[in-house]
């Protein structure tokens, strides 16, 4: 009896691990976004393979960075099969991102990856990230292997949004 | 004669504005133009209207903004500080209430006077001023010297969010630098902040 019950317990904690990984590929099994240095999120910003990288920098606290999240979100549905990752990097408060980040991606479940750059003296990355970056959110950057484009500005629709992908690969929709 | 000479200055002038860089704003080393703002108290605020002070320290800033906000009282400390050494801080709201209704010129008022802002907060409505300077964001901070002229661009410190975790105070180091007649180093710095909130065309 003690055996069912302990494998029932146990079948149902792999169910819920799997389909919060379902929902959110993003989440860690503790329900925690993955949190990076910039060291650690340099990797994502540049390659050297086939595929085009699309890196939008957000944060919940930002009005047009949240308006245009479902863009972003339909450009990962479109390139669904393609040599194409979109990445939404928060840069959201430390001390905000179990009480404000984590409760908003539960519940918008987003279907993109979504990391959280933890990193002081935003001096140093920012340039790093683009040279010409002054730091203002949303801010986006696309690249394959060998071009690189940067936008200091928000999408107001998903036609904008796609027509600055649609040079590096086609898109399904 | 004298119609030739009116032509050709047009010719030139109009030349002379497709060469300058179209925006961006200034640059280090640029001389600010004076501006003719209205603050929180209903009085225009020019800084010409500011008597022997020894520079300017013009913070684009907001209410709404989260960024603003975790920076709010580094900017009234700043104030505090320096303004008696000649050196105030002029804030400016450059977003448009109409994109951020947390910015509107009412809720500029009651946030000045709940927190008992100690220096000028003023309204740039027609948002002609922050493309002059080249602010992007808020909070933005360009410091000039006592002859407008640009001295420091960029962020507060490194850390926005913890100010007790701060290493590098980059306007307060900008401010000391020219206390001592030495130009800022660094003179330009990033910041994450709110993009500001244009009005659409």
């Amino acid at each position: 009896m003690k055996g069912i019950i302990t494998t029932i317990f146990f079948i149902s904690i792999s169910i819920n691990v799997f389909a919060k990984n379902m929902h959110n590929q993003y989440l860690k099994k503790d329900s925690t976004p993955t949190l990076l240095t910039f060291k650690q999120l340099e990797p994502y910003l540049t390659t050297n393979s086939d595929s085009v990288f699309i890196i939008n920098f957000w944060a919940t606290w930002c009005g047009p960075c949240v308006a245009e999240l479902p863009y972003f979100e339909k450009l990962t549905a479109d390139l669904k099969g393609q040599k194409a990752k979109v990445v939404l990097v928060s840069l959201d408060f430390k001390s905000h991102i179990q009480t404000k980040l984590l409760p908003f991606l539960k519940k918008r479940r987003l279907q993109s990856e979504v990391v959280v750059l933890v990193e002081k003296n935003p001096n140093d990355w920012i340039p790093k990230v683009h040279e010409e970056w002054s730091g203002s959110i949303p801010a986006t950057l696309i690249f394959d292997k060998n071009k690189r484009q940067f936008y200091e500005q928000s999408f107001e629709k998903y036609k904008d949004l796609k027509e600055i992908v649609s040079p590096f690969i086609p898109i399904n929709n | 004669m004298n119609k030739f000479i009116k032509i050709s200055l047009f010719a030139a002038c109009v030349a002379l504005s497709f060469t300058l860089p179209k925006s961006g704003g200034y640059q280090i080393g640029d001389t600010a133009e004076d501006f003719n703002l209205k603050n929180v108290d209903g009085k225009m605020v020019a800084l010409k209207d500011y008597n022997n002070v020894k520079g300017y320290i013009v913070v684009f800033t907001c209410n709404g903004c989260p960024y603003a906000q975790a920076y709010e009282q580094r900017i009234i400390n700043l104030h505090n500080k320096y303004a008696s050494q000649g050196y105030p801080v002029i804030a400016i709201n450059p977003n448009d209430p109409n994109l951020a209704s947390a910015d509107s010129y009412d809720k500029m008022q009651s946030r000045a006077k709940q927190k008992k802002y100690p220096y000028v907060y003023l309204i740039d409505e027609k948002q002609e001023i922050f493309p002059k300077f080249g602010a992007t964001r808020t909070p933005h901070v360009f410091v000039l010297d006592k002859n407008k002229v640009v001295k420091y661009i960029g962020g507060i410190d490194d850390n926005a969010d913890d100010a007790s975790a701060v290493t590098i105070k980059y306007v307060e180091n900008a401010i000391e630098s020219l206390k001592v007649g030495k130009n800022p180093e660094p003179s330009l710095t990033k910041a994450v902040g709110c993009s500001i909130k244009k009005k659409r065309v």
